[in-house]
């Protein structure tokens, strides 16, 4: 370890190789200083006003030195301190980063491991189709209308033109509500098995133009299998002014189809039939998921049934007093759940029912 | 139904592929949707609407064929050699039943297996091909669509038929072998003695052909759709013939479709026919409607040249009269759906295509309007799901103990039973929420989800009188760990407070002025780990922690958290518009008072005594920490109570700030509590 010499010779070689050999030591004992308590250690040694190596030089050799050189050598210790203390000052600052790098790499983790998510909720993959449908739809002028679940047999059926005990009201395996046996079938209660009453309820209300969707939840006496389910949803539409035609429903729903699908679909239109739709007419889209060249979705063909609509049968504006010479009008309506097995992949309707986080997490 | 595209060629011939005339039946809405064999033998599944009875047979078919492409369609014209009266009355007793019954008496069969091109057809389109007799009758119901009968003519007693309704106490064994009792609602064919079948559904047993038969009554008539309709569901029982029937036969075609099975007859198992015995009780009014190019281009947007109508309807086999633009058209005794002007359009549109018809979109004045709650059910939807909770359904339907013992509201009123359930499990309708999410928790840990959270909206029901009410809800359940565990750090357990703060973060997206909570709960929740959440006194949420023996008769194994948001109350309040209240400039003073309070002492009152103390500068009371045990008594508590301090214009000055803790602390002494030395 370095020790101030004392000097014999005062002569500016010889006041300039000291200086030297100090430097040196103190650059060399300034690298030896690594963790910052060895670091404060080597300052106080060197720095210390009392008895630190600068100060000794003080003494020793500023002190020391004979009257005439004491000019010159004062000049060389000052300048010798500057320059320790400079160094002593780049010595901190390396030991500073050197001791922040430690401790960064201290502090190294192991950033593989997986993040900690805080969850999120999850849109239900059938209510997520229906709200692009509705979204569809309200940007075209159609707004939401709603209704009861439980429905008397006149909105239902009657109304909606099935006639009481016409064979069209097989198609639909209703659920009926108890002990209502004695009243007047109209007037009897059953689970909507669709939300055409909520066309019917509309036209009540509204003074045509009409331009509504009734998405909402049906049910029917279907065994639960995995593509029936005595719960599900549909959406439909109406659409009640003077001069609607059979075109207007055809390129309403074409556009819709569209802007669901993209521009790139086609839809198709042959005659079917509903009761209270006079021409009817299933659609059918160009399947939006193999591009026409078949698929398990369009089951190899290409094509994709997906709407059932129709022009509103007369006898239904009858029911709600509207002039069928004056006004004409579509309807339309589609499952949801069909829609969202399709667009999903969900091989199994049960799947929608089981709240299994399982599957619910896979729509996120 | 199968059709056999090489029969259809018999009748009318296109000058077209047959897959081209599938397609084009499929587009003009005889939906050809499989194809079965190939060449001759090739068959097709026709997917044919109720509506369509008359199409449900290979003419029918071929005449749609003929619309198509218009071509010529072969004409029906049996040809039967009479040999004589067939002295065999016929009674209609119930015209309304049966407008008209056509019979004919075939002497000197011999019942013998069928023909082999006769079989052959038969089976191609899945029938089973029984005898030469007896398929005569399946393949004229097959080849025009009239459902005819052959009974064995010398087990018919008395020499007449009646047809008539069935008498109180009847019964009759069927072709299928099941002896079914009558009422007086069913009509039958009877002898003089016996109902021998049950009008327009099957035959009797007892008259049916057999390999022994000699003569044959061959029955062509029609009977009204509503009443076989009547008889077949209440009998359960569902053929060839009734289906037809139910759905509109020809009434035009009895005395041809009679005719055509006994010249099958004859050509198969010989004899000789007599003439025939036509019973009218009544006819029918054929439609003649008339029909304006002008509504054609109203409904459809598109102008169809009148020779094109009148062509179109005139290949249906409509009568035209006209040339147009006005029409009169007499409608074919075999389209009973056809009756109105509508209808015609559908005809005239289906053959002309749909596809042909320019797409264009309505014009449109008017706005779109919100339904009035929609915002609210958003806000409260994207609060759950920014909670963590995903969205589910359930099932509407529940077992009858479920609906009574999960019932939300005090007085419930009545649960909604379903007549014809799909199980005794799904007999009655929700009255809550509660029971279906519980089921998807179990099914849920059953498949080692451990960590579970769900919400659902939707309608439940109760009976109010002879009305059914239905109602909006809203549950929330949560199994499981707050936050998992985990190379992070420890698992985190759910609570109720978990639950607690979810709901006021509900509650946080209206205005809601004073919300109070207290221990009013259904008996299935924890009583001391649940609350009701109040405003203006009206409940607008239960919550806590599932009762520990519910879940446990439910197997579920871990702590579970639910609530009931009462979404209808909290639709009357406003959603909260947020405002910007100016962040004071002074600094907050916070202090920390350490009380022991006798148990029993609830935050609630508290915050209570030092809300009273309406000191303006108090902007926070918070809850700090809560110790029980040590070297505290029995019976007491120590709580750390923390309090902020701040003024919107000034510095506090230490005097106040004392003052008021003094007041703080006086004010908690008077609950008993007293501070910590
Ligand atoms: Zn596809």
């Amino acid at each position: 370890m370095y020790t101030v010499p004392k000097l014999e010779d005062f002569s500016p070689a010889a006041l300039d190789a000291a200086a030297a050999e100090l430097l040196a030591a103190l650059v060399a004992e300034s690298h030896a200083a690594a963790d910052p308590r060895s670091f404060e250690e080597f300052r106080n040694r060197w720095m210390a006003r009392k008895n630190g190596v600068l100060t000794q030089v003080n003494d020793l050799w500023l002190k020391a030195a004979p009257s005439p050189a004491k000019r010159d050598v004062g000049q060389r210790v000052n300048a010798l301190k500057q320059r320790a203390e400079a160094l002593v000052a780049e010595a901190e600052q390396l030991a500073a980063t050197a001791a922040l790098g430690s401790k960064l790499k201290s502090e190294t983790i192991d950033i593989s491991l997986p993040g900690i998510e805080r969850p999120l909720g999850v849109r239900h993959p059938v209510l997520r189709t229906l709200d692009e449908l509705i979204s569809v739809f309200v940007k075209m002028g159609y707004s939401v209308a709603e209704g009861p679940e439980v429905e008397s047999d006149y909105y239902n059926f009657e109304a909606l033109n099935f006639p009481p005990n016409h064979p069209a009201r097989d198609t639909q395996d209703t659920l009926f509500i108890a002990n209502q046996e004695q009243r007047a079938q109209r007037d009897r209660l059953l689970l909507r098995t669709h939300t055409s009453p909520v066309q019917i309820r509309t036209m009540e209300k509204l003074v045509p133009p009409v331009r509504v969707i009734c998405p909402g939840k049906v049910h029917r006496n279907d065994a639960p299998d995995a593509t029936h389910s005595p719960v599900f949803h549909q959406l439909e539409g109406l659409c009640v002014d003077t001069n609607i035609t059979f075109g207007d429903l055809k390129g309403t729903l074409d556009h819709a189809m569209k802007s669901l699908f993209g521009s790139a679909v086609k839809t198709s239109f042959r005659p079917s039939f509903f009761p209270f739709t006079e021409p009817s007419v299933e659609v059918s889209i160009s399947c939006p998921f193999c591009g026409g060249k078949g698929c398990r979705p369009c089951k190899q063909s290409g094509w994709i049934e997906l709407l059932g609509a129709g022009m509103v049968d007369p006898n239904v504006f009858g029911f709600v007093d509207y002039d069928p010479k004056k006004l004409s009008g579509f309807a339309f309506g589609m499952g949801v759940e069909r829609l969202a097995m399709m667009t999903y992949n969900v091989d199994d309707i049960q799947q929608f029912f089981y709240g299994d986080m399982r599957f619910l997490e896979q729509f996120a | 139904m199968k059709i056999s595209p090489n029969w259809i060629r018999d009748l009318v011939s296109p000058a077209a592929t047959d897959r081209d005339v599938a397609e084009a039946l499929t587009v003009s809405g005889i939906a050809i949707e499989g194809y079965f064999g190939e060449g001759a033998d090739q068959t097709w599944e026709a997917e044919i609407t109720t509506n369509r009875v008359d199409a449900m047979n290979h003419y029918g078919v071929a005449r749609e064929v003929s619309a198509i492409y218009d071509v010529d369609l072969a004409p029906l014209a049996p040809t039967v050699a009479e040999c004589g009266p067939a002295n065999f009355p016929i009674l209609i007793e119930d015209a309304e039943g049966c407008a008209r019954y056509t019979a004919r008496i075939v002497r000197g069969v011999k019942v013998a297996p069928a023909p082999a091109k006769i079989a052959h057809r038969l089976e191609l389109i899945e029938q089973r091909s029984i005898s030469n007799v007896a398929d005569a009758s399946n393949y004229v119901l097959n080849e025009i669509g009239h459902p005819t009968h052959a009974f064995d003519l010398d087990k018919l007693e008395g020499g007449k038929i009646i047809v008539r309704r069935a008498r109180a106490g009847e019964t009759i064994t069927t072709l299928d072998g099941v002896e079914r009792k009558l009422l007086p609602e069913d009509l039958v064919i009877a002898d003089a003695v016996k109902p021998v079948a049950i009008a327009g559904v099957m035959g009797g047993e007892a008259t049916m052909i057999t390999f022994s038969t000699h003569n044959v009554l061959v029955e062509s008539a029609w009977f009204d759709p509503a009443s076989i309709r009547r008889t077949a569901r209440r009998l359960g029982m569902h053929t060839d013939a009734s289906h037809r029937y139910e759905r509109g036969a020809d009434p035009g075609i009895t005395q041809l479709a009679c005719a055509r099975v006994a010249e099958l007859i004859v050509a198969s198992a010989g004899g000789s026919v007599s003439a025939e015995v036509d019973a009218v009780a009544r006819t029918l009014a054929q439609p003649r409607i008339a029909l304006a190019s002008s509504e054609v281009k109203r409904i459809l947007g598109v102008e169809i040249p009148p020779a094109e109508i009148a062509r179109i309807l005139h290949r249906l086999g409509f009568k035209v009269e006209g040339s147009g633009p006005e029409f009169h058209i007499t409608v074919p005794t075999w389209r009973l759906d056809v009756e109105r002007e509508i209808d015609l359009i559908e005809e005239v549109a289906r053959i002309y295509s749909f596809l042909k018809i320019p797409n264009t979109l309505p014009s449109f004045a008017g706005g779109v309007i919100e339904l009035p709650n929609a915002r609210k059910q958003a806000a409260l939807r994207s609060r759950l799901l920014s909670l963590g909770y995903n969205e589910s359904l359930s099932s509407t339907f529940i077992p009858q103990e479920d609906a009574r013992y999960f019932a939300v509201s005090a007085g419930a009123a009545e649960p909604v039973r379903i007549a014809n359930p799909l199980s005794e499990e799904a007999s009655f309708m929700r009255t809550t929420l509660v029971p279906g999410l519980l089921l998807q928790v179990a099914y849920n840990l059953n498949r080692g989800n451990s960590d579970v959270r769900l919400f659902e909206a939707g309608h439940v029901y109760a009976m109010r009188g002879e009305a059914v009410d239905e109602h909006n809800s809203l549950a929330f359940v949560s199994t499981g760990g707050a936050r998992p565990s985990g190379v992070h750090g420890k698992p985190e357990p759910l609570s109720f407070f978990h639950v607690k703060g979810d709901i006021e973060q509900l509650l946080a997206a209206f205005t809601a002025p004073g919300v109070t909570f207290d221990r009013t709960v259904p008996a299935w929740l924890h009583p001391g780990r649940a609350a009701r959440a109040q405003i203006a006194g009206n409940t607008v949420a239960i919550f806590g922690q599932l009762h520990p023996e519910v879940a446990a008769a439910r197997k579920l194994k871990q702590d579970v958290f639910i609530a009931v948001v009462f979404v209808e109350a909290l639709y009357q309040l406003a959603l909260r518009q947020p405002a910007y209240t100016p962040i004071s400039r002074y600094p907050a003073i916070e202090r920390d008072f350490s009380f022991v309070l006798p148990e029993g002492v609830e935050f609630e009152s508290i915050r209570h005594k030092l809300a009273a103390l309406s000191i303006a500068e108090l902007t926070a009371i918070l809850p700090a920490e809560t110790f029980r045990g040590g070297s505290l008594a029995a019976g007491s508590y120590s709580f750390l109570l923390r309090v902020r301090f701040q003024s919107a214009e000034r510095t506090l000055r230490d005097d106040e700030v004392a003052n008021w803790s003094q007041q703080i602390v006086s004010a908690v002494e008077t609950l008993g509590g007293s501070l910590r030395q």
